[in-house]
């Protein structure tokens, strides 16, 4: 072990003491733990279960057959003049993938109770991996939207390389909001149970099942409000070549999320500091 | 930073009674905002909810009261206490896991802190991926694993078993896992619970062992224990906390008498206690263990011969002849262990004098080491005329009950049981004979 650096190291501990800083050298130095516990959340997701990893290829693919059958057929909702099950399901990944994230990080303090009473890391850890954790499940049903794509012989446009970034929004949007209810769970458990809720509500304020051109123009900055609106039409423009591409909406989303993202952990520094006496 | 270790500087931590169920549900909260709308959404966010009364009233205990020493570097100080003298804030406290309500505290040097072995282990994950998730949890470097790997394998003694989901463990499998990767741990300052030496008598041993070892090393270690043996052996210095404050510092024996003195003051303190039932007739007013030679004693071995003395007072005109007088010892976790009475060994005392004392003798002490209570009752006709429960706590250390010099500990069973082995050979059951 490294004693240069630990002759170094005073601990100096303190009563709370209302808005700290992030500290994010401490939580560099515990990105073995980060690491463990993302691999631990990956590992023990899919055990003891038949189906295993089909689950994270099943949940998209029926959601994105329902959407099918009844917004496409039933409701003639219009797609920009994708097919509308490709049209559902580019929307559908990374919103899965958000609401995952988003549930998980929420749960995250409540979830690792007996990790936080028993021993210190940076509180911060236990939300990261867990909105982590939600990429393999991505990348899983990933490989069915290059098949579709196939499929309906679609050829990605050549801004397909700008994907990761609206991935990283995602994440963002998911961990900002997360850190926030996460905080909050370990006081409210109410948070539990308005989750669900809060992401079918989020759902419909998305453009997943209908095109953002629904939307009139006058409203279209106040809709990429919602950060999932940018993530949404990144990943169409960048993939199926629909929408204008970045602009107001993808700026706007990109600033709220930042700013989720920014406020929720400084808040979560903040709450963190009693968590272990009240989780 | 000279050669302190750790200094705490009057820590003080305050809890709310109750304060596991702290967490209201938002409507509590909610219904504050509708007052004041701001004020309260920051309350309600900064976690206080609406609780501006609870602030105000008096439904707080202060843990630690005022807590100051100081901890030299390669210093081995043991805190001992009992159940509910602040022992575990203090480690808690140390270990950053909560923070002080006032005062603080300074470590240097790199601090790794045991308040349970096994923290965050996996049902599902194997033995394997155990030690790596248990050693990131507790903050040992990947590579220091990979290089230690086989030899906490073989100190758990679960090689056969270290690729198999720990959820098909043994319990004793899965404590010397839990162990052996927490006894890998090596920080320069450890702080740890004593609770941890776990499973049979055997890896007890190992597990004390090792922590020898590690305050050998020259490491600073703050122990927290109810083991004197533990204290005595491997702390040179010893804190007495009693109600959150620190009633005696300095050398470990003088640490141990003060503190069985602390639990043998009990007697002294039974005429306060409020929670008696009964008459009032007849009055305990305080209850002593003694040898068969009467020396008071406090604490008393496995397999020893006391009396436990049980002083009285009789209030005038009480003229039954058919007292009785009951005894009921439990263990700290509340389970009976024997109920004793004049009653049930045909014992009668007859008219009462003004004082004096109903006496029981318990031959062979048939109990592991642990701390039990002792709960005590007068009757009378049917009637009660005095109780207290958990009157006083009895103290019993390791004796010598077999004659073999091992006794198990309480985690297996709550007595000893008298008894001899020998081998019969040549024999089958009965039912199998007559079969063949």
């Amino acid at each position: 072990m490294n004693l240069q650096e630990a002759e170094s190291s005073t601990i100096l501990i303190t009563p709370a003491q209302g808005w700290v800083s992030l500290h994010l050298k401490e939580l560099w130095e515990y990105r073995e733990l980060f690491y463990f516990l993302v691999w631990r959340d990956m590992k023990v997701r899919y055990k003891q279960t038949i189906l295993g990893v089909a689950w994270a290829i099943l949940q998209p693919v029926f959601t994105m057959f329902v959407f099918t059958v009844f917004f496409g057929w039933l409701a003639h909702m219009p797609s920009d003049g994708v097919p509308y099950p490709i049209f559902a399901y580019s929307a559908l990944l990374p919103w899965q993938l958000f609401v995952r994230s988003l549930t998980a990080s929420s749960n995250s303090v409540v979830a690792n109770e007996n990790l936080i009473t028993k021993v210190y890391f940076p509180r911060l850890v236990a939300p990261l991996s867990a909105t982590v954790a939600g990429v393999l499940d991505f990348a899983i049903a990933s490989v069915v939207l290059f098949v579709m794509m196939w499929f309906y012989h679609i050829v990605p446009t050549s801004a397909v390389w700008l994907l990761p970034l609206f991935v990283l929004l995602a994440i963002a949007t998911a961990l900002g909001v997360g850190l926030w209810l996460s905080a909050l769970n370990v006081q409210y458990r109410d948070v539990g149970h308005a989750i669900p809720f809060l992401t079918q509500i989020w759902l419909f304020v998305t453009p997943i099942v209908y095109p953002s051109s629904l939307v009139p123009e006058p409203w279209r900055i106040v809709y990429g409000l919602n950060p999932m609106v940018g993530v949404v039409e990144g990943f169409r423009w960048s993939l199926l070549g629909t929408g204008s591409g970045p602009g107001g909406i993808l700026t706007a989303s990109t600033l709220v999320a930042c700013a989720l993202l920014v406020s929720g952990m400084f808040y979560f520094r903040r709450m963190e500091q009693t968590f272990a006496d009240t989780v | 930073m000279g050669d302190t270790a750790i200094r705490v500087e009057n820590v003080c931590k305050r809890y709310r009674i109750g304060q596991r169920q702290r967490y209201k549900t938002l409507r509590d909260a909610l219904f504050g905002v509708m007052g004041t709308p701001f004020r309260g959404l920051g309350a309600c966010l900064s976690g206080q909810g609406t609780s501006k009364s609870y602030q105000e009233s008096d439904n707080f205990i202060w843990a630690l009261k005022d807590v100051s020493f100081e901890v030299k570097r390669g210093e081995v100080i043991g805190v001992v206490g009992r159940n509910g003298a602040g022992k575990s804030t203090l480690l808690k406290i140390l270990s950053r896991i909560t923070k002080p309500t006032k005062g603080f505290a300074e470590i240097h040097g790199r601090v790794g802190s045991l308040l349970e072995v096994g923290t965050g282990f996996h049902p599902e994950l194997t033995g394997r991926e155990n030690i790596y998730l248990n050693g990131a949890i507790l903050g040992i470097k990947r590579k220091d694993i990979d290089r230690r790997f086989d030899e906490i394998v073989a100190f758990a003694e679960v090689e056969k078993f270290i690729d198999t989901p720990i959820k098909h463990y043994s319990s004793g499998m899965y404590l010397r896992l839990a162990f052996a990767v927490a006894a890998h741990l090596e920080p320069e300052i450890l702080l740890v619970d004593e609770v941890l030496a776990v499973g049979d008598v055997a890896f007890q041993k190992k597990c004390m062992g090792k922590m020898g070892d590690v305050a050998k090393e020259g490491r600073t270690v703050l122990l927290i224990s109810h083991n004197m043996a533990a204290v005595e052996n491997l702390c040179q210095r010893g804190v007495v906390l009693h109600q959150g404050q620190i009633t005696y510092i300095g050398n470990q024996a003088e640490a141990i008498a003060q503190y069985l003195k602390s639990l043998s003051g009990n007697a002294l303190s039974l005429m306060d206690r409020k929670d008696r039932i009964g008459s009032g007739a007849v009055r305990v007013v305080g209850i002593e263990v003694k040898d068969v030679h009467g020396n008071t004693l406090d604490s008393v071995a496995s397999a020893q011969d006391l009396d436990l003395y049980l002083y009285f007072v009789t209030a005038t005109g009480f003229r039954s002849r058919r007292v009785i007088a009951s005894l009921l010892l439990k263990t700290q976790l509340d389970v009976p262990v024997f109920l004793h009475h004049n009653r049930l060994t045909g014992d009668e005392f007859g008219e009462l004098p003004e004082s004096g004392a109903f006496v029981c003798r318990l031959q062979r002490l048939p109990l592991p080491p642990s701390t039990y209570q002792i709960t005590y009752s007068i009757l009378a006709d049917g009637e009660c005329l005095d109780g207290i429960t958990n009157a006083v706590e009895m103290t019993v250390v390791e004796g010598d009950f077999f004659g073999s010099g091992e006794v198990p500990p309480i985690s297996h069973g709550v007595c000893l049981a008298e008894g001899r082995w020998r081998l019969l050979p040549g024999c089958a059951p009965s039912g199998l004979r007559r079969q063949s």
